[in-house]
């Protein structure tokens, strides 16, 4: 997978959480939470569907890893290098 | 019109002085006739001509020296010759040409292209920069003309087409309810509160360290499906509490208050967009906390397309309210009538405590209770307030 | 690139002589280093390559071979596996094929059948290359061939730098390393540092920065490539070059990151386009950028044919700017 798809991917889970946000107009860089208004179950969901989607466990302590998406790209395509 | 010209006769040769000429012009000549006399640096040779045919004209006088190539002379050959004497038919046998004087090559031949390959019926042709593109951002192919070779898409074509198109409007959340109604049934109902019933408001700030760390090691070891939120947690104190403490559990109707037999906590919600409901989890203080929290993650998902039962809006017997980790430190909720009570969350702080005579950061929640004093009062709020910090000191008991 | 007070100037040299520095530097620097080959020492080498060696170093170390280039490869072989180390000048690559045998099955296997007991750190310099009117049996361009050989380094420089300084670091290489000097080259004039020394000779080189598309070369061919470049920029599109300089291994990198950059490649090849160095480049490109490309690939090669003995027709059988230039606008999409 590579980092247009794993864009692509983040984008439409979190188009679930939060249908309403124009993901063209959100900073890479920004916190999620403020940006898009999104709570801890929320994060949950969202961690979840990443989970049902390509099959990554993410642990707790890594969340903050995730909370922007240049951060969450990032972090996924390093999770996602194939050996 | 064939050509006969100054021979090559060494390898080193550049250059032939014509000496004597054994022909003239209406001659006839025939293959391997000696036709003159070239001077080289070897010395005097004859030289032959290939043709067959009749001299038309000379062209390089005796005594002139010439470069290998220069002709010579000219000759008609034998088809030629029979040609001026009567109107030529299509030759029968192929005239027998000299060959024909190559170019230089100042443009070689380009190569001959391959073998154009024609696109199957039914398939598209795109380059896979192009197809990755368009799949990124949810294009048809179809619609777009290709540009590149053979018709193919190609990269530039699907930008333009992205950049044609305008960016698509923000999604309106989907929802089944209709918010307006939403916001009137609340303000109603708000308003119906604060008018009737008379709050009492308790504060406490419970010490969630140990159940911060009972859940990130308990969640540490599972799959996201089955992790738990501290909310989940608070919830089922809360819910918990209730059996030793019923007078915060039930309706006041009719001037009275009834105690209800069972649980049903009611969860406050927000819902994108701006509204607010607190659909019920029936049973709660029956349920385990893992079935607690599914519960919960159950009804949020519901929530965001507003598919809500009408019982859980009805049946709710006491309100939990939590703004989470982005809210402020302590809430001090509003009853919903016919409740007599509503719990509320505030955010987890990291405050300087004191645990066994030491100074400590400590993570600390405030728990709130606004009571209707008609049914109870401060005395019971803070037993059950007490009896809410108790249940989350020993998280693995809930 | 400043040159500072200390630094000499760079020197007008020819390819030829940065060829013969390059020998004599590596024959001051080890005295292990010998040259042999047929009219290496008493002729100066056929394209005068060597020619005042012999006179600097000896017959001993400038050693003429008799007319057996089976026998004399074999011969540096055993040298080298016996702790020399041997330039063997083969003339040119098409009498190359008498030594095939002592090249693929010796120099290239010894280390591997010997269980490692053996290497053989030898360099083999070859002319190859038409454009002399050498006709079909004397301009063959078998690199690629060569290529194919697990084994053994290939190399092409094709720049002076190159050819002053691929010979010493292919001295140092504990197995065999090929090196191409194509003939079009050896006449190729242009400034050269003084103090030029030795190169690395893994890796491609961007010889042209571009962005519309890629021109992968080696040997006589790029500088006709560098001028189709030119040309192309006239007409708006800015080709980027890239020199292979090591034809084994290729370097994926490089090549691979300037596909995956241009979204397009053209590769020029001298050999024969059936079962070429471009074909396998092209593959590669296939395998690792796939998905990045925005056309189909292309490639310019010599005509399929044996090649012709006359100038027009022995240049038309082989790469050109015009032809390079050709190929460029039909993989953009441009007509004429």
């Amino acid at each position: 997978m590579n980092a247009l798809d794993i864009r692509t991917v983040l984008r439409e889970e979190l188009g679930n959480i939060a249908p309403e946000i124009d993901f063209n107009s959100v900073d890479p860089k920004a916190d999620l939470r403020e940006a898009l208004d999104i709570d801890s179950m929320d994060v949950l969901t969202f961690i979840t569907a990443i989970h049902t989607r390509i099959g990554l466990v993410i642990p707790e302590v890594d969340y903050p890893k995730l909370m922007t998406l240049d951060g969450a790209v990032t972090y996924l395509s390093a999770k996602l290098q194939p050996r | 019109m064939a050509e006969f010209r100054m021979p090559s006769l060494g390898a080193d040769m550049e250059a032939g002085t014509l000496v004597e000429w054994m022909v003239k012009p209406s001659d006839k000549v025939k293959r391997g006739d000696i036709v003159a006399v070239v001077e080289t640096q070897k010395g005097a040779i004859e030289i032959e001509i290939f043709e067959t045919g009749v001299i038309e004209k000379i062209l390089v006088d005796i005594g002139t020296k010439v470069p290998v190539g220069t002709p010579l002379a000219t000759l008609r050959t034998k088809v030629e010759a029979e040609a001026g004497v009567k109107e030529p038919a299509a030759p029968e046998a192929p005239a027998i040409m000299p060959p024909p004087i190559p170019k230089p090559a100042e443009a070689p031949p380009i190569a001959a292209a391959l073998p154009e390959v024609s696109p199957l019926p039914g398939r598209l042709r795109a380059s896979p920069a192009a197809r990755q593109l368009a799949q990124a951002h949810g294009l048809d192919l179809t619609t777009i003309t290709g540009s590149g070779a053979g018709g193919a898409i190609v990269l530039k074509d699907v930008e333009a087409r992205l950049a044609s198109m305008p960016s698509p409007p923000p999604k309106k959340p989907v929802i089944g309810l209709d918010l307006g109604a939403m916001r009137a049934a609340i303000a109603a109902a708000m308003a119906r509160s604060k008018r009737e019933i008379p709050h009492y408001y308790l504060q406490h700030q419970v010490d969630v360290t140990g159940c911060e760390a009972w859940l990130a090691e308990r969640n540490a070891a599972r799959p996201p499906q089955s992790r738990l939120l501290l909310g989940a947690l608070a919830a089922k104190a809360v819910a918990s509490a209730l059996r030793r403490f019923p007078a915060f559990n039930g309706f006041w109707q009719n001037g009275k208050f009834e105690a209800a037999p069972a649980v049903h906590l009611g969860m406050a919600i927000a819902i994108r967009g701006g509204g607010l409901a607190a659909p019920a989890i029936h049973d709660a203080d029956r349920l385990s906390c893992d079935e607690l929290m599914a519960a919960m993650r159950d009804l949020v998902q519901r929530m965001r397309f507003g598919r809500i039962r009408s019982s859980e809006i009805a049946d709710a017997t006491i309100t939990v309210s939590s703004l989470g980790e982005r809210g402020v430190e302590a809430l001090f909720g509003i009853i919903y009538p016919p409740q007599v009570a509503i719990v509320g969350f505030g955010k987890v702080v990291t405050r300087p405590w004191v645990v066994e005579g030491i100074i400590q950061p400590r993570s600390i929640l405030t728990v709130t209770l606004s009571g209707d004093h008609r049914v109870s009062d401060g005395h019971a709020g803070a037993l059950f307030l007490v009896e809410i910090d108790r249940l989350l000191q020993e998280p693995e008991k809930l | 690139m400043q040159q500072d007070q200390a630094r000499p100037a760079p020197q007008e040299t020819t390819y030829r002589e940065a060829v013969r520095a390059a020998i004599r530097d590596a024959m001051q620097r080890d005295e292990r280093v010998f040259l042999m080959g047929e009219d290496v020492g008493r002729y100066g080498g056929c394209y005068a390559v060597s020619k005042g060696l012999l006179a600097e170093f000896g017959p001993k170390r400038i050693r003429d071979t008799p007319l057996s280039e089976s026998g004399f490869t074999g011969a540096g072989i055993g040298a080298a596996m016996a702790g020399m180390r041997p330039i063997v000048e083969v003339m040119t690559v098409n009498f190359s094929l008498l030594a095939l045998d002592q090249i693929l099955n010796n120099a290239a296997s010894i280390r591997s059948m010997s269980g490692n007991q053996f290497g053989v750190p030898l360099v083999i310099r070859m002319a190859t290359g038409a454009g002399r009117q050498l006709a079909a049996q004397h301009s063959h361009s078998l690199e690629g061939w060569y290529a194919h050989i697990p084994g053994i380094k290939v190399l092409a420089p094709a720049t002076l730098e190159d050819a002053r300084g691929m010979l010493w670091t292919a001295l140092e290489d504990p197995d065999p390393v090929l090196i191409f000097e194509n003939i079009m080259l050896y006449n190729m004039s242009g400034p050269l540092a003084a103090d030029a020394g030795p190169v690395d000779i893994d890796k491609a080189a961007i010889r042209r920065a571009g962005r519309d598309i890629s021109l992968i070369t080696y040997g006589g061919s790029l500088f006709k490539t560098l001028e189709a470049a030119t040309q192309l920029a006239a007409e708006g599109v800015e080709a980027e070059v890239v020199d292979l300089r090591s034809l084994r291994p290729l370097d994926d990198e490089t090549i691979v990151a300037s596909v995956r950059k241009t979204r397009r490649a053209v590769v020029i090849d001298e050999g024969w386009r059936s079962g070429s160095l471009a074909a396998e480049i092209c593959m590669r490109l296939v395998e690792q950028a796939f998905f990045d490309l925005d056309a189909p690939l292309a490639r310019v090669c010599s005509e399929e044919v044996p090649i012709p003995y006359p100038s027009h027709l022995e240049q038309a059988a082989i790469p050109q700017a015009t032809k390079i230039v050709a190929a460029a606008k039909r993989v953009l999409g441009r007509e004429g």
